[in-house]
C-alpha cells in the first residue's frame, strides 16, 4: 500500500471544503448549473438517467481493508447499499444526492479517497496492472510509476483543461493485464539491450466512435525522463487537438491525422526543450516515492501445503481454484481473482455488506490489501496458499467465489441504458442473460478462456471493440439492437474486433452469442485453441455463415 | 454547453413533456402546469405544438435550482388519459430499472 503524506491529506481536505461551498451556493441558486457543472464533474459528479452518479478515484487499482469498509459505509448511508467497479478500477455510485455529496467525500477523505481526475477533460486516475507489485516475472512495481504520475497530473495547470479527457495506463509484465494499448499513453516498463529499466511508451490507443491501437512513439524512454516525455507528448496534443469537434478532440485523432511520425517528431522536438529541466526526475526522488510503498512481511511457506493437498478432493473447490488462483511471486502465496460476475448478476456490482466482509477477509487472508482490475473483478493479492480451502468457503458465503474468472460469462459490460444518460441500449439484461445461457460450469470450461464486452453505446465504456465477442447496443426507430464483433483483444495483442454481420434486436443477443460459441467449439483446431485465436486463424467469415445462414 | 433554448428546430411530432431530473438529490421531475415540479409524469403538463413546448422548456430551463437537464420528451396520452412514456428510455427513467437492484429496498 501507498501511504499519503500530509501534502496529499491537505489537498484532499481542502477539496472536501472547496466542494462543500461550491454545492451550498449551488443549491442556493447562487452558481447556476452552466457554473456548477464543471466543478461537479472535477469531483467525480455526472447526472444520469434517475439521478446524480459518483465515480471515485482507486489509484491503480489498489485499496486497503479501511477504504474499502470506507466505500461501503458511502453505499450504505448516501446510496443504495452497493457499488458498481468501473473499467478504469474506479467504483462508482448511481443513486447519491447531491446535497449529501460533501459529507460522502469527508467520510471517504477520512481513509485518503477521493474523486479527482475521475471525470472531466484532464488526466484522468492512472490505471495499472491489479497484480503490480506481486506478479511473477514483473519488472518492478508499476504503482510506483503510477504514483509519480499521479501526483505529476493532480491538479497540474497545464494539462487540467486539455481537448479531452486524457488516460494513462502502466503495466511491468510481459502479459497486459492493464489495457495499456487502448489508452491515451500506455506505458510498458522492461528492460533494454544494457539493462536498464525504462519504458515503451505507446499513445493515440483509444476506443469509442473512432477506435485505435495505440502506437509506440518511442521504444525505450528511462524512468529519469518520465514526467518530461510524457509532458512533451501532452504539449503536443494540448497545442495541436481539436477543441472545436468533441468527437475529433482525443488524442488519438491528432495522433491519426499527423501520422505517428509527424507526431513523434514533434513530441522529440517538444522533450530536447524540456528534458534536461525540473521535470527530470533524481533517483532519490523515485527513492522516496518507493519507500512510502509497503510490502507484507511475507512467510516463508510449502507450495504446496497439507491444507491444499486435502482440498484438492472437493471438486467445487477445484474448479474455483483452477480459475481464480493465480501464481504469485513469492513461494507459497497466490494471488486469488473474486469474480463479480455472479449468475445473473449486474457485472461488476458488490454489495456494502460483500464489501465489509471482503474487508475483513482481506484483513485475515491478504494483510489488508484488495486490488480491483479493469475487467470488473476484484482481487486478493496476498493469500497464503494454505489459506485458500478457508478463503473460498468464506468467499462462497458472500457471493464471491463464483468460479468462472475469464471465461465465457465473466462479462465486461456498462451500465447501459438502465443507468447512464449517454446509452442507446441495456447492457445489463443482456450480460445477465447470457451468464444465464453459460452457467453450466462444464460448458463454461470446455469453452475456455472468452472475453465478452458490452457496451450500451459507442462512448464504448463496456470496451466491446477489445472484447473476444463485443456486443455494442444501438438505436434503430426506437428498438434496441446489438452490433457484434469478434476477434478483439485488450491485452499484449490488442486488436479491434470485426463486425460479424447486421445488428441484432434485443432478444435475438443471447441466441447470437450461443450460435458464436458453438461455431467456435465445431471450428477450433483443438481445445487448446482460444476462441481469439480461432478467429484469427479463420477470419469472420465462418462464424458469419454459422450465424446469419438461418436469420 | 448549448442551452436546449439555443436548439434552434424544437419541434414536436406528438404529445410531449418536459422533463428533468431535481436538482438537490437528482431524482426525474416533470415540469407541471403549475410550473413546478413533480415526480409523477401524470402530473406533467402536456404540450402538443412545437411552439408551446419551446415556452415550457423555456420556463423549465429558468428554474434550474429546482431541476436541470430540463429537455423535451414525447409522451403517449391513452383513452382515459393516462400518460405514458413515449420511448424506452423514458420508460426507465419513468418506472426505474428494468433489473433488480443488488440490494433490495
Amino acid at each position: 500500500m501507498y501511504a499519503y503524506d500530509e501534502l496529499d491529506r491537505t489537498l484532499i481536505n481542502e477539496r472536501v471544503s472547496e466542494f462543500r461551498d461550491q454545492v451550498k451556493r449551488r443549491l442556493s441558486g447562487e452558481l447556476t448549473e452552466d457554473e456548477f457543472k464543471m466543478l461537479r464533474l472535477q469531483n467525480g459528479v455526472y447526472l444520469q438517467l434517475h439521478a446524480y452518479m459518483f465515480r471515485v478515484a482507486i489509484p491503480y487499482g489498489t485499496l486497503s481493508s479501511r477504504q474499502l469498509r470506507q466505500l461501503a459505509h458511502v453505499a450504505r448511508r448516501y446510496d443504495r447499499g452497493y457499488g458498481h467497479f468501473t473499467t478504469r478500477q474506479n467504483i462508482q455510485f448511481n443513486w447519491i444526492k447531491l446535497a449529501e455529496l460533501p459529507d460522502a467525500l469527508a467520510d471517504l477523505a477520512e481513509v485518503g479517497i477521493h474523486a479527482m481526475q475521475t471525470s472531466g477533460n484532464n488526466t484522468r486516475n492512472v490505471t495499472s496492472d491489479q497484480w503490480a507489485g506481486v506478479a511473477p516475472g514483473e519488472i518492478e512495481d508499476p504503482r510506483i510509476w503510477s504514483e509519480i504520475l499521479r501526483q505529476y497530473t493532480t491538479l497540474h495547470p497545464e494539462f487540467s483543461f486539455l481537448p479531452r479527457k486524457f488516460k494513462f495506463a502502466i503495466t511491468a509484465s510481459a502479459h497486459d493485464r492493464a489495457a495499456i494499448k487502448i489508452h491515451d499513453i500506455g506505458l510498458r516498463l522492461h528492460k533494454n539491450a544494457q539493462g536498464e529499466t525504462g519504458f515503451e511508451v505507446m499513445v493515440g490507443g483509444g476506443l469509442g466512435r473512432t477506435p485505435f491501437i495505440a502506437k509506440t512513439i518511442r521504444t525505450f524512454v528511462h524512468g529519469s525522463d518520465l514526467l518530461s516525455y510524457v509532458e512533451a507528448i501532452m504539449r503536443v496534443y494540448n497545442q495541436y487537438g481539436r477543441r472545436d469537434n468533441i468527437y475529433k478532440a482525443r488524442i488519438k485523432i491528432l495522433v491519426h491525422e499527423l501520422g505517428i511520425e509527424r507526431f513523434a517528431q514533434e513530441v522529440e522536438e517538444e522533450w530536447q526543450q524540456i528534458r534536461d529541466g525540473a521535470l527530470k526526475l533524481d533517483d532519490s526522488v523515485v527513492e522516496e516515492i518507493r519507500s512510502r510503498f509497503t510490502y507484507p512481511a511475507y512467510e516463508k511457506l510449502a507450495h504446496m501445503p497439507d491444507e491444499l493437498r486435502k482440498a484438492a478432493h472437493d471438486p467445487h473447490f477445484e474448479a474455483w481454484r483452477r480459475n481464480s488462483v493465480f501464481p504469485h511471486k513469492v513461494t507459497g502465496y497466490a494471488i486469488v481473482t473474486l469474480s463479480l460476475k455472479p449468475v445473473g448478476g449486474p457485472p461488476g456490482d458488490a454489495t456494502a455488506d460483500q464489501m465489509d466482509a471482503l474487508a475483513d477477509l482481506a484483513d485475515k487472508y491478504s494483510f489488508g490489501e484488495i486490488r480491483v482490475g479493469h475487467e470488473q473483478n476484484l482481487a486478493l493479492p496476498h493469500v497464503a496458499r494454505r489459506d485458500l480451502p478457508a478463503l473460498w468457503k468464506a468467499l462462497d458465503k458472500i457471493g464471491l467465489a463464483t468460479p468462472n474468472v475469464n471465461l465465457v460469462s465473466d462479462i465486461i459490460a456498462c451500465p447501459g441504458l438502465d443507468y447512464c444518460s449517454l446509452a442507446n441500449a441495456r447492457s445489463i439484461p443482456i450480460a445477465q442473460e447470457l451468464t444465464r445461457r453459460f452457467s453450466n460450469h462444464d460448458t463454461a470450461n470446455l469453452i475456455g478462456r472468452l472475453h465478452i464486452n458490452i457496451s450500451g453505446c459507442i462512448n464504448a465504456c463496456g470496451h466491446h471493440h477489445v472484447g473476444h465477442i463485443g456486443i455494442l447496443g444501438v438505436e434503430k426507430n426506437g428498438e434496441e439492437f446489438y452490433q457484434i464483433t469478434i476477434g478483439g483483444r485488450a491485452d499484449e495483442n490488442a486488436q479491434l474486433g470485426s463486425l460479424v454481420g447486421p445488428a441484432v434486436p434485443y432478444a435475438e443477443v443471447a441466441d447470437v452469442i450461443e450460435d458464436i460459441v458453438e461455431a467456435y467449439l465445431a471450428l477450433r483446431a483443438s481445445p487448446d485453441e482460444l476462441f481469439v485465436d480461432s478467429v484469427k486463424r479463420l477470419g469472420v467469415e465462418p462464424f458469419r455463415e454459422r450465424v446469419y445462414a438461418t436469420r | 454547453m448549448t442551452s436546449p433554448l439555443e436548439q434552434k428546430k424544437i419541434k414536436i411530432t406528438g404529445p410531449s413533456v418536459v422533463t428533468a431530473n431535481r436538482t438537490w438529490d437528482g431524482i426525474v421531475v416533470y415540469r407541471t402546469p403549475e410550473q413546478g415540479w413533480s415526480a409523477k409524469l401524470a402530473d406533467a403538463a402536456i404540450v402538443r405544438t412545437s411552439d408551446d413546448a419551446r415556452a415550457l422548456l423555456a420556463e423549465s430551463v429558468a428554474d434550474d435550482v429546482g431541476a436541470i437537464g430540463a429537455y423535451i420528451a414525447p409522451v403517449e396520452v391513452r383513452d382515459g388519459g393516462a400518460i405514458e412514456p413515449g420511448n424506452l428510455r423514458e420508460q426507465i427513467r419513468s418506472a426505474g430499472l428494468t433489473i433488480g437492484l443488488p440490494v433490495q429496498a
